[in-house]
């Protein structure tokens, strides 16, 4: 039996596509009929854009027949983070204060997106406004790792990432600002990369901490990530953080491997906090790495066990000031019992916002007051200088930096909630990363137990995302196992 | 760092626009407290002579010409208004007529 269409790689069914062996609505419907009877189990989709995503896919066609070239992601079914504008559906950062919101206008990424040939599928679950680690603070519902239902998909991202693994879209789009990417990456077993600040534009994703929030996708393989990002990276006039500089042909980087690079094991993330059965998962993917002819050194990162602090201190302070906007007056839920506008700012916020949400926007507010701001804001951007500074010498000694993407696998639901500081250590290993404003791609490399999925994370100077990418297809195609694919029950 | 007290709590929140009822007052302030205490270690370190770092990238101004382009219309720019009369944003009244 021919495998099942939805179940292709993008560059399957982009094959597929383009030559007029398969039709795009076909894939599509597939793709939706496998969503309608599976989604119900895994909670991936806030919204499923069923006849959007077949007229997506009669355009794809009709270009196929009219002999234009359709494009390089020609019929792929794509799934959006709902932290991303369309100006088809609903965006609502999977909150309360943005239910029914309809975005004038789409992301830059959309468009992008839309313009290769990539169908629509839906909007998908996230954690409120990206403040999370499970997913579990999203206002609409619980998403589930689909490899054990009973345990977190990882966050912010989380129906992004379990809709690779589980075969509900060939590729997804999320949202990074501390490990929302990488660490749900790993936890559902699939591939996923921040990339440097300024290589993806941001223009329509609703912010959440602008020195640190990146754009990237989730995907099968280092193959379709290549794909995809060559579609999504590039300066943007709409985005004046997006970064002028040429972009390379990211799939050239699959034709290279790795022999004569240096890979830096950072001494700081091999401690005792390292649970024993990730550890010998990393290091059999570094010894795969090793036999290809890679060599590796060990390197100092000195201020990692700091980042969380400055994470924590950053991100709030920017989100404060971001989330500002939501008062009720433009878009989105405003209180209607208010009588004042006073009223009407604090009804809104306080009905509007969830729980999370309501301590960071605290916490940045406090470390941005008056009499604190040193103590606190300028203090962790002094760190964050150090840290910067870290990687840069760390990468004069390696090439690409090589660590686990989360200390454990995959937690159980309620396990972190009543305590949001472990929760936040659950990003021990991502947060340093986007403070750095370095690329970072996490690519599975194993099962924990024969049962949850654990991830590597490799880590590059900016801009290096080809480097990235050329040891993750490198390791992929020589590690010697598939990960198979999750039961979903 | 001096310990967050109850009224920090009530100052931050009321500067947040938050209303916050008791118990979750009493959740914060343990919440807060709990992280604040955390991230005292970046005291361990030494910054001064450290320059902070306002952004990842290198940024200048960028420049353009002052040229007219197309912008959102009133009808789309209102459509998802909580009220409007059609041309502005309306909300409650800030001044009372005396």
């Amino acid at each position: 039996m021919a495998a099942p269409l939805y179940a292709g790689t993008a560059r399957e069914i982009r094959d597929q596509v383009r030559t007029g062996a398969v039709s795009a609505v076909v894939v599509a419907q597939s793709m939706l009929d496998r969503i309608q009877a599976l989604d119900a189990k895994v909670g991936a989709y806030v919204e499923v854009w069923r006849d959007h995503a077949l007229e997506m896919a009669e355009a794809v066609d009709r270009r196929v027949k009219q002999g234009q070239d359709p494009g390089p992601l020609a019929g792929v079914p794509v799934g959006l983070k709902d932290n991303l504008c369309t100006s088809h559906g609903t965006t609502t950062c999977a909150s309360k204060i943005l239910k029914g919101f309809e975005s004038p206008y789409d992301a830059t990424v959309v468009n992008r997106l839309r313009e290769a040939g990539a169908v629509f599928l839906g909007k998908l679950n996230m954690d409120e406004f990206a403040m999370g680690s499970s997913t579990e603070n999203s206002s609409v519902q619980k998403t589930r790792n689909p490899w054990d239902l009973e345990r977190v998909p990882g966050g912010s991202s989380g129906g992004a990432a379990a809709s690779v693994p589980a075969e509900l879209a060939t590729i997804t789009i999320g949202s990074d600002t501390g490990g929302s990417i990488r660490q749900p990456a790993a936890f559902c077993g699939c591939l996923g990369i921040k990339p440097t600040y300024g290589r993806i534009s941001r223009f329509g994703l609703i912010a959440f901490a602008s020195s640190l929030d990146q754009i990237g996708p989730f995907t099968k393989n280092a193959e379709d990530l290549a794909i995809v990002m060559n579609v999504l990276s590039g300066i943007d006039p709409l985005d004046a953080t997006s970064a002028n500089l040429p972009v390379p042909d990211y799939t050239q980087s699959l034709k290279t491997g790795v022999a004569g690079l240096t890979l830096g094991l950072p001494k700081e993330f091999y401690t005792d906090a390292l649970g024993g059965p990730m550890r010998e998962s990393i290091m059999k993917a570094v010894d795969v790495l090793k036999g290809l002819g890679a060599k590796v050194v060990e390197v100092s990162l000195p201020h990692t066990d700091y980042g969380i602090a400055v994470y924590y201190l950053i991100a709030t302070a920017e989100a404060s000031a971001n989330l500002a906007r939501f008062d009720g007056v433009r878009y989105g839920f405003r209180d209607p019992a208010a009588k004042t506008v006073e009223e009407m700012y604090r009804g809104t916020k306080t009905g509007g916002f969830g729980p999370e949400v309501k301590r960071r926007i605290m916490l940045g507010t406090y470390a941005l007051s008056s009499g604190y701001y040193d103590a606190y804001y300028l203090k962790a951007q002094k760190v964050r200088a150090l840290i910067r500074r870290d990687f840069d010498e760390a990468f004069a000694k390696c090439d690409v930096i090589v660590t686990p993407t989360t200390p454990t696998p995959a937690f159980k639901f309620g396990e972190k909630t009543d305590d949001p500081l472990q929760m936040y250590l659950s990003d021990i290993y991502t947060n340093s990363v986007n403070l750095a404003g370095v690329p970072g791609l996490s690519i599975p490399c194993g099962l924990i137990d024969g049962k949850l999925p654990a991830g590597m994370q490799l880590i590059g100077k900016p801009f290096s995302e080809d480097l990235l990418i050329r040891v993750a297809h490198a390791y992929e195609k020589a590690r010697g196992f598939d990960m198979g694919k999750p039961a979903i029950k | 760092m001096a310990q967050l007290t109850p009224k920090d709590v009530e100052y931050v929140a009321a500067l947040a626009q938050l209303s916050l009822d008791d118990a979750a007052k009493s959740r914060m302030l343990g919440d807060l407290g709990n992280i604040l205490g955390y991230v005292e270690k970046l005291n361990e370190l030494d910054t001064s002579g450290v320059e902070p770092m306002l952004h990842v990238l290198d940024l200048a101004n960028v420049y353009r010409e002052d040229t007219v382009g197309p912008s959102l219309d009133r009808a789309q720019a209102l459509k998802n208004a909580p009220n409007t009369d059609g041309a502005y944003f309306l909300v409650p009244k800030i001044l009372d007529a005396e």
